[in-house]
């Protein structure tokens, strides 16, 4: 059987958020699995399948690489303007 | 309106909407919420796509280094932004070729104060202490817009302008501790910045022909005056603080209402600009069309690396 990996809507309004994984011969059969093991209690209001194999993810072993130079850009951050005390809620 | 008899999908639909639910992309929804919700959200995904020319004409003029790094910063974020608002305006169910065709064409609009030039360094402070400014006070009151990859983009754009407004207006700072002339400078940005950063709320609530149906819908929290006052309410301390003039000489704090008024806007010049008739409407359109028509063999690469993967693991195999 195939691997899905399952995203959950807890409410509306929200993202859709990883919640685990289950074993499913089809999509929909995925689905309905999804819906017996993560929301017994009520946990979502829309459930997501995607087939594990088609997620493409970045490795944290690459993260130097990945994301440099991020952390010497300080002025992306709101912090790194200092504003007189008056309008310093902006 | 009032003879229609709705139908009962529609009368769960603004039950969902009166309870402060979110509207999601596979819900069912009246075709004139996906209408209005394509133009708006479209229209601000153009708004700061355009909004890249005035200030990227300023990096390679930029009085440091740092201001170069920042200005950089700030351009690629508007760029990333017009990218969510695509992405959240094709949830429901139009496509990035159709949206950037409207604009060429004239049919989709963008916010007008992108047609005005940004003719000094100064304009750069004010454009981000003025238009960000008024940009973010529009965008606070849309995180509660009912659509929900609406209101989760506008999330995330907020969070990523906080730096926005804070670093325009400490050029405006900077300057106006400068010479007389720097000083100068600044004034007579926000001297033309001014006005047209009122006039990016849009019309006054009585004559504003979409606001109704939108605030019933939750598409807009607030009205156009509602967000507007409280832009100018904000801004006069700022100017203030740093000792710049507001152009308003009917410009008063009314105890009453505690709000400053303010004297009449030149709502000719507003239809005019909307039009096609600013100082820059057909360069800014011209240059999107021709950054678009040069940026076709980037899409053809990635298209023919793609095709020439497919081929070569279908050879492997």
């Amino acid at each position: 059987m195939k691997l899905y990996e399952v995203f959950i809507r807890s409410r509306r309004g929200l993202d859709h958020k990883h919640t685990g994984s289950l074993h499913a011969e089809n999509p929909q059969q995925a689905l309905e699995y999804a819906r017996d093991i993560y929301t017994r209690r009520s946990e979502g209001i829309s459930i997501w399948v995607v087939n594990s194999s088609d997620i493409v993810a970045s490795q944290e072993s690459d993260c130097e690489s990945f994301y440099d130079p991020h952390d010497d850009k300080p002025y992306r951050h709101a912090a790194h303007y200092q504003l007189p005390d008056e309008v310093n809620n902006m | 309106m009032s003879e229609e008899v709705k139908s009962e999908q529609e009368v769960l639909f603004q039950k969902r909407i009166d309870a402060e639910e979110k509207i999601e992309p596979k819900d069912w929804m009246p075709e004139k919420y996906r209408q209005t919700l394509i133009r708006q959200m479209s229209q601000h995904a153009h708004s700061e796509v355009i909004g890249m020319q005035p200030e990227g004409n300023w990096l390679t003029r930029a009085p440091t280094l740092h201001r170069k790094c920042i200005l950089l910063a700030k351009v690629q974020d508007e760029g990333g932004h017009g990218l969510y608002l695509y992405s959240a305006a094709e949830t429901l169910g139009i496509s990035r070729d159709e949206l950037v065709k409207a604009l060429h064409d004239g049919v989709a609009k963008y916010a007008s104060i992108f047609n005005y030039p940004a003719l000094t360094w100064a304009d750069i402070g004010a454009i981000g202490w003025l238009v960000d400014g008024a940009a973010i006070v529009n965008q606070i009151s849309l995180q509660r817009t009912s659509y929900g990859p609406y209101a989760r983009s506008m999330v995330r754009i907020c969070k990523e302008e906080s730096f926005h407004q804070r670093q325009g207006y400490q050029i405006m700072v900077t300057l106006s501790q400068g010479s007389h002339e720097q000083k100068a400078m600044a004034q007579d940005a926000l001297d033309r910045f001014w006005w047209p950063s009122l006039m990016m709320f849009g019309p006054h609530d009585a004559e504003s022909a979409h606001s109704a149906q939108s605030m019933k819908w939750k598409i807009k929290r607030q009205s156009n005056d509602q967000l507007r006052q409280k832009f100018i309410d904000q801004s006069v301390k700022q100017a203030d603080v740093i000792g710049l003039k507001i152009p308003d000489p009917a410009l008063k704090w009314n105890a009453d209402r505690g709000h400053y008024d303010i004297g009449a806007i030149d709502w000719s010049e507003f239809a005019r600009v909307i039009k096609g008739d600013g100082p820059c409407n057909r360069q800014r359109l011209q240059h999107h069309n021709r950054v678009h028509a040069e940026g076709a063999w980037v899409r053809d690469a990635v298209a023919a690396y793609e095709a020439k993967h497919k081929q070569r693991s279908t050879r492997a195999a």
